[in-house]
């Protein structure tokens, strides 16, 4: 008895999550015509593809894509490789300076972002990079926060494996390409889907940095179209539809990765 | 020589990041610093004013306004989302449920939308007419489907909280269930063999066990929604709502810099922001932390 309310509890929240996300489905394949006439979902015969052709045929929501697909693939990888090394280098060697570097990284953790809006932009418009893909990847290079994770992570690493390597000839960099990355990649594939959801979804400094549309990036273009093709809201949906996709994609690819990397800082805490 | 190379290799692995760091995390905050005590009109023009953006700021009513939001926000969130999180946690750790996975990921669904996204999509389930949220509450409850969410004062932060709560509820049930999940077995039988309820348990056993987790979300939870932009400003667009009922502390400092072109203003909002969020931080953790050591 009591298990049934249990149930019947958690089913109701699943609900309660899935529905918006069952709308929007239905949303994207409802003519616009129809949003008035059937609030929730329209007679099957009624779905029609016309707001992903409207998509691809009147706005550039395909450039918006590509510059997402960019922007956030660019950046995922600048941060892989420059937080893994970094990483790598605090887990595993001992150095003058160490103590420092790490400290002064986990105390500028604690600034919260908004605080930086204001030079990082004199800073970029300084470089010439106001407008550009580049202002958006080059400041979005360091990621303190995955330097850590990985750091974490490498410490696991056996000292004997390194070890083992120098003697078989590999240099310092090879020990880290060969060895230490191919077994960290748990914490890897973690790593890449926190860094590309950051970025896909990454909203306020696109915002500041971005004016001509064919720079757009899938948030910013989406929101502007409301603007420019106001009530065109199957159309809005369908867009929201696809740019969720990567995600959920990588996701299924990576799941097990996400959530024990998600939760392996907190429980240390 | 190879130890040599190994003497040299750790400041060549870390120079790329700490370079860029440097450049991109450590300048910036001594530059924004700096900038707070500037007037400004763009990245060009610049006139030294000292403390008078700090002054300027206690003055000035729309920041109040600002703050007066974000912190309803904040309050709002943490306190519905955290119980109700920690709630569906307890329930999927029970021992006599099955499909905990498939329902730990639905939780968790909202979340793979993020918040750009979601914020679009409740663009239109808010909508008076058509809306979802109308319709359902017309068919379930006979209210009428015209209520204007994002357009009357009183129902702006609502609404904003309630997309939060269905945004982060899974994902910070998912910190709770892993918590919940490594906390000792042991501690429940000898809990049960001493005589303690269900209550008791969940006082005496899995609130110290899962603390550390608790406070970490608490505290990250308060820090995240104290940065509120996205949701409201794609929601209500730069004008920031009626009556400004949705202005937050960032929106503020975005539309100061960038739309007003003062960016010592906006870096002088930036840093009340942090000293705000540091210390509600604190406090958080002063509470929590004196409060039960003994075991």
């Amino acid at each position: 008895m009591r298990r049934l309310v249990v149930y019947m509890l958690l089913v109701l929240f699943a609900l309660l999550c899935l529905v918006p996300i069952a709308w929007l489905v239905a949303s994207a394949f409802k003519a616009n015509a129809d949003f008035h006439v059937y609030p929730v979902v329209p007679p099957v015969d009624r779905l029609t593809l016309a707001n992903f052709t409207s998509l691809f045929t009147q706005m550039p929501f395909l450039r918006f894509m590509m510059n997402s697909f960019f922007v956030a693939g660019a950046t995922v990888i600048l941060q892989l490789f420059f937080s893994s090394l970094g990483g790598f280098a605090l887990a595993k060697y001992d150095f003058a300076g160490k103590k420092a570097v790490m400290g002064v990284m986990l105390a500028t953790m604690m600034i919260p972002g908004p605080v930086l809006l204001a030079p990082m932009y004199e800073l970029i418009y300084h470089m010439g990079l106001i407008d550009s893909h580049l202002g958006l990847i080059v400041p979005g290079m360091v990621n303190v926060f995955g330097m850590f994770l990985f750091r974490q992570s490498m410490l696991s690493v056996p000292d004997e494996m390194l070890q083992a390597a120098r003697i078989d000839g590999c240099n310092e960099f090879q020990i880290f390409w060969h060895v230490v990355m191919p077994v960290s990649r748990p914490i890897v594939g973690a790593f890449c889907l926190i860094a590309f959801m950051g970025t896909w979804n990454s909203f306020l400094w696109p915002q500041i940095i971005l004016q001509s549309s064919d720079r757009f990036t899938l948030p910013i273009g989406l929101n502007q179209m409301i603007g420019v093709y106001e009530a065109d809201y199957g159309a809005m949906m369908a867009g929201t539809l696809l740019a969720v996709l990567p995600v959920v994609v990588l996701f299924f690819l990576l799941q097990k990765e996400f959530i024990a990397g998600l939760t392996k800082g907190a429980v240390k805490g | 020589m190879p130890l040599r190379t190994a003497r040299t290799a750790p400041y060549l692995f870390l120079a790329p990041f700490v370079l860029s760091f440097l450049i991109f995390g450590a300048y910036p905050i001594i530059r924004s610093v700096m900038l707070s005590f500037y007037i400004t009109s763009g990245p060009e023009a610049q006139h030294f004013v000292g403390l008078d953006n700090y002054l300027h700021l206690l003055q000035d009513p729309d920041f109040w306004t600002a703050v007066r939001n974000t912190a309803t926000f904040a309050l709002g969130s943490v306190l519905l989302q955290l119980p109700l999180s920690l709630g569906l946690a307890l329930l999927l750790n029970r021992a006599d449920i099955r499909g905990r996975n498939v329902f730990r990921f639905i939780f968790f669904s909202p979340n793979l939308m993020g918040l750009v996204f979601s914020a679009l999509l409740f663009m239109l389930i808010l909508a008076p007419r058509f809306g979802l949220l109308n319709a359902a509450l017309h068919a379930l409850f006979g209210l009428p489907s015209t209520t204007r969410w994002l357009s009357t004062p009183s129902l702006v932060m609502p609404a904003l909280i309630m997309v939060a709560l269905w945004l982060y509820t899974g994902f910070n049930m998912v910190y709770f269930l892993a918590a919940l999940q490594a906390v000792d077995g042991e501690l429940y039988e000898a809990a049960t063999i001493d005589g303690a309820g269900r209550w008791a348990q969940f006082w005496h056993v899995t609130l110290p066990g899962i603390r550390p987790v608790l406070i970490f979300v608490v505290v990250l939870s308060t820090i995240g929604s104290f940065q509120l932009f996205e949701l409201a400003f794609l929601l209500l667009g730069n004008s920031s709502g009626p009556d400004q009922a949705g202005l937050t502390i960032v929106m503020y400092l975005y539309q100061n810099g960038f739309l007003g072109g003062d960016l010592g203003y906006a870096a002088a909002i930036g840093w009340t922001l942090a000293l705000m969020v540091l210390l509600l931080a604190l406090v958080q953790l002063r509470i929590t932390g004196t409060g039960k050591e003994a075991r």
